[in-house]
């Protein structure tokens, strides 16, 4: 480890900008000329659209321009296409309804899109708005996950029968009902994964411009991978071809998966510019946002667990139904099958496994990927079984876990779920954890909890996930419509100073500093020298973003090949210079020495040469010292870890209060130790958010977002919180130069099953031994009630 | 329309604004400092914390036109090129990760300092309820703004 190389924790460079505030948002931008839009939205969660009058709207002061469906579809643009096609258990493909930007006959949830009103400001755009007059026909709404595909059920799609998108499934369907069959003890669970509301704090925004001089259209948009708004806008919505598009996404506030997707007003803001010639932004209010940001989770699911008599577990079997929303967003299809039931294996050696998923359209806002996407899901379901299990079995949780781990020396490892997990030490995250989160003297904190009248439960998951995504073949099997390598171009200055332009993007990770580091690290360099950019289609390679915690292991992947290309280059140029043989030139600490000898040459004056080639072997070697490089894995990587979470629950309110929270994660190489503490805090504060408080919640009858403000959203605040104890246990990936394994998600992933069983020890002396999420006052405080009430007529 | 003039980040201004107006709007809109954001509609988030006369304000909760004849300082007015004590303090211990909340974090942190030299932990979370960050847990936020305060109180500022 060098003072700023890998394995340091330097301070972000980033922060200065953003703590003078000089960050650079995509509100923060004003184009000259530049109009104002505002979006109509449906009021209602299913209705035919009879008629819509913008009439009075256009005479109103300022407004430059409405348009409404028919427009847009007089243009012949496309629709807004899913990135992934899912086949049915009879091979079959998936429902794949249109998706048109704005809607022409029919709205189909609460914030669709009917109409862009185009004004000076933003004001006068809003006031023309509600002067717009729409007649709907209202229809009755399905928004129910569990009810969607029941015969009855009001349709959102015609050609989506029972709403059914697709009905899918992984494993060995036989193998797991004959060891069912041989089951000395089958545990049962009905679970329900509490649908929840991104909330990046940056609102959505979107500016689009078009240069009537050249035909360059520009959009900038609150993303996490401009490459692929350019390429899904671009290629399927507007028909533009991509040099003639260019899509920015500057300093982006917070994504956790919200900002992966092509989005309407993209397309709509880009698509206007064009028609008006003149700059034109959007950005979201956060009531907007509760009912146009893609949403996560909302899985209802029936699981049995199959073991012999010892506790091993024989089987699995996990049927779940998934609530895609009105329409699919970009990867709405992959993140309940292939980011889902490829976990069901776990961290444990469970021999067969089988799922059927049955993907439903509904009333709703769309659902995709938030922070974890499929495997948070995964995890909790599994957990939540394995500790029911250990009840029933009268076995200690800890104890059924231990007998159940893939041991140390297992790796690789092949999943009856198509995973081959490469490394892992789960016997020492869990070691590790107990120790850290002091499990065996916890009994003695319940007894003292008791006498302060609080019930103290303790709570523990062992969780793996799936990341670094992807590699390209693997996924393309399975239907991806997009490859998921990551790109990296090093431009080394003329005086020494570097450049690194990277696919992916940070919007919070602080790339700008670990990815510095690794050049540090390589060529010697203070990261004060480096400047990593991204971001902006028009001046970094053609990459995928930055999502399932694909940053560090895909893209500093692509990094490292470009570094070994400059290093490799500069070597040959350091040769001539010192007149040696290649094979004898080593590179160290930014300088080239011949091996044996004091005679060196500093990286600067390589580089300087590179530019300046009068001294230079120019039949040989091209001028310049700049290097691309494409990384494409072989495999997913595999964080994994131990999380354990204390609560003390007040029975009189039901309050849930986390008094201590102790992550072990193996997370892989680290390059920055206190970025990374960041990421598992941020994680977990939002794995507390889906076990305690948060949810978005539907109204059943008229489809009403009935949590649409932060009023009624509950966001976790910092007297929700206790300060967190985190630690990495890190084995290294095997097939990534990095050894990176990555960290976005892990806090999310290992921490809900973690507080939900911790919550059920609390309450478990009472009689209570399930709880859903999120495990609100009320929920506790009724629980507690209805077993007292059932322990009283016994 | 009617005209405000204030004083912002020691320089006095003025402008014309719609009734309606929020002081956040003239902020951004009207003066360009965009360092102070806006997160939500309901004045819940607290990314558009100013100081008005020396206290913090959501500057989402209040009319341009009320703050006629005010002292304003944004985050771009804290510190003049070096870094402010509790800026620096959110830089040293990782209290921002995507930047959004953080201005807003940091005039609120300032403010509590200013009423309280020497906060627990537990006043600085219950302090915080107004300001949501969706990025950092708080864990590091909390860390910073104890020793922003200790920094203060040395005499920096």
């Amino acid at each position: 480890m060098t003072v700023q190389g890998i394995g340091a924790a330097v301070r972000r460079k980033e922060d200065r900008r953003f703590l003078t505030g000089r960050g650079t948002y995509t509100d923060d931008i004003n184009r000259p000329g530049q109009l104002y839009a505002v979006i109509l939205r449906s009021p209602h969660a299913h209705a035919r659209i009879l008629k819509v009058d913008t009439s009075a709207a256009a005479k109103m002061p300022g407004v430059a321009a409405i348009f409404i469906g028919s427009d847009m579809a007089k243009d012949n643009l496309g629709s807004i296409p899913c990135g992934w096609l899912i086949k049915n258990k009879d091979d079959t493909p998936m429902a794949e309804p249109p998706h048109p930007p704005l809607v022409t006959d029919r709205v189909r949830h609460v914030g669709d899109q009917v109409a862009v009103v185009i004004a000076e400001n933003r004001n006068q755009a809003r006031d023309a708005a509600e002067a717009i007059r729409v007649d709907y026909e209202v229809l009755p709404a399905i928004v129910d996950t569990a009810s969607a595909a029941k015969p009855g059920a009001p349709q959102v799609w015609d050609q989506a029968k029972n709403n059914v998108c697709f009905d899918w499934h992984l494993g060995d369907k036989a193998a797991v009902d004959a060891a069912f069959v041989k089951a000395h003890h089958v545990t049962k669970i009905d679970l329900v994964n509490n649908r929840l509301i991104p909330n990046a704090l940056e609102p959505r925004a979107a500016i689009g411009e078009y240069d009537r001089a050249t035909g360059d259209y520009t959009l900038y948009t609150t993303s996490q991978n401009p490459h692929l708004i350019r390429l899904l806008m671009g290629a399927f919505v507007l028909h533009l071809p991509e040099h003639k598009l260019r899509v920015v996404a500057p300093d982006v506030g917070g994504g956790f998966g919200s900002k992966i997707y092509h989005y309407a007003e993209e397309a709509i803001v880009t698509w206007a510019a064009g028609k008006l010639g003149r700059p034109i932004k959007w950005t979201a209010d956060r009531s907007e946002s509760f009912m146009s940001d893609a949403h996560g989770r909302d899985h209802v699911s029936h699981a049995e667990l199959a073991m012999d008599a010892n506790g091993n577990f024989l089987a699995l079997r996990v049927a779940t139904i998934a609530n895609v929303g009105a329409y699919l967003s970009t990867f709405s299809t992959c993140v309940p099958t292939y980011l889902y039931a490829t976990l069901l294996a776990g961290v444990y050696k469970t021999p067969a496994i089988y799922a059927e998923v049955k993907a439903v359209f509904t009333n709703t806002v769309v659902v995709d990927a938030y922070r974890g996407a499929g495997r948070p899901e995964a995890t909790y379901l599994l957990e939540r079984l394995v500790d029911k299990a250990a009840r029933e079995m009268k076995i200690d949780r800890v104890e059924l876990r231990r007998r159940n781990l893939i041991p140390r020396d297992a790796f690789p490892y092949q999943t009856p779920v198509a995973l081959q997990y490469d490394s892992g030490d789960y016997q020492s995250t869990l070691d590790i954890g107990l120790k850290n989160a002091d499990w065996s003297g916890f009994e003695a904190r319940r007894a003292e909890a008791k006498k302060r009248g609080k019930l103290r439960g303790i709570g523990i998951s062992t969780y793996i996930e799936a990341c670094g995504i992807a590699p390209s073949a693997v996924v393309g099997s399975l239907g991806a419509r997009a490859g998921l390598y990551e790109s990296a171009a090093v431009r080394v200055h003329p005086t020494g100073s570097v450049s690194v332009m990277t696919g992916t993007h940070s919007h919070g990770q602080g790339h700008e500093t670990t990815f510095a580091q690794l050049v540090a690290d390589r060529l010697g360099i203070p990261i004060e020298n480096v400047d990593v950019v991204h971001g902006d289609t028009s001046k970094i390679p053609f990459g995928m973003g930055t999502y399932g915690s694909r940053s560090l292991a895909v893209g500093g992947s692509a990094i490292v090949k470009a570094l070994d290309k400059v290093v490799k280059k500069a070597t040959r140029i350091a040769a001539h210079l010192l007149e040696a043989s290649e094979a004898d030139i080593e590179f160290k600490n930014g300088t080239f020495t011949v091996a044996g000898t004091d005679r060196s040459v500093p990286f600067g004056s390589v580089a300087l040469t590179a530019y300046v080639p009068h001294n230079y072997p120019i039949t040989e070697l091209e001028p310049g010292l700049e290097e691309l490089a494409f990384y494409d894995p072989l495999n997913f990587t595999y964080p994994g870890g131990c999380h354990i979470c204390e609560v003390e629950i007040d029975p009189e309110t039901g309050t849930t209060e986390v008094v201590k929270f102790t992550a072990v994660d193996d997370i892989g190489r680290v390059i920055n130790p206190m970025i990374v503490e960041g990421q598992v805090h941020g994680g977990i504060t939002q794995g507390i958010g889906q076990a305690l408080l948060e949810a978005c919640v539907y109204d059943k009858e008229s489809g009403q977002i009935l949590t649409g403000s932060y009023n009624d959203y509950t966001m976790p605040r910092a007297d929700n919180l206790p300060s967190f104890t985190v630690e990495t246990h890190n084995t290294f990936c095997t097939h990534n130069p990095l050894g990176a394994k990555g960290v976005g998600e892990v806090g999310a992933i290992g921490s809900p099953p973690a507080i939900i069983n911790a919550v059920i020890d609390a309450l478990s002396p009472l009689g209570v031994h399930d709880i859903e999420m999120p495990a609100t006052p009320q929920r506790v405080w009724r629980a507690i009630q209805s077993a007292a009430t059932a322990r009283a007529a016994e | 329309m009617p005209t405000v003039t204030m004083t912002v980040n020691g320089r006095r201004v003025t402008g014309e604004v719609e009734p309606r107006t929020l002081l956040v709007q003239f902020i951004r809109e009207t003066l360009g400092l965009t360092g102070t954001h806006v997160g939500c509609d309901t004045s819940q988030c607290g990314t558009c914390v100013v100081h008005v006369d020396g206290n913090s304000v959501k500057s989402c909760t209040m009319l341009a036109a009320q703050a006629e004849g005010t002292t304003v300082t944004t985050i771009e007015g804290l510190a003049n090129g070096d870094l402010h004590p509790m800026q620096a303090a959110f830089n040293e211990h990782h209290g921002l990760q995507c930047g959004f909340c953080t201005p807003g974090m940091v005039m609120s942190a300032i403010d509590l300092v200013n009423r309280n030299k020497s906060p627990s932990e537990h006043d600085i979370r219950e302090w915080l309820e107004g300001n949501i960050c969706r990025c950092t847990g708080y864990h590091n936020i909390v860390k910073a703004i104890k020793a922003g305060a200790q920094a203060m109180a040395g005499g920096k500022r």
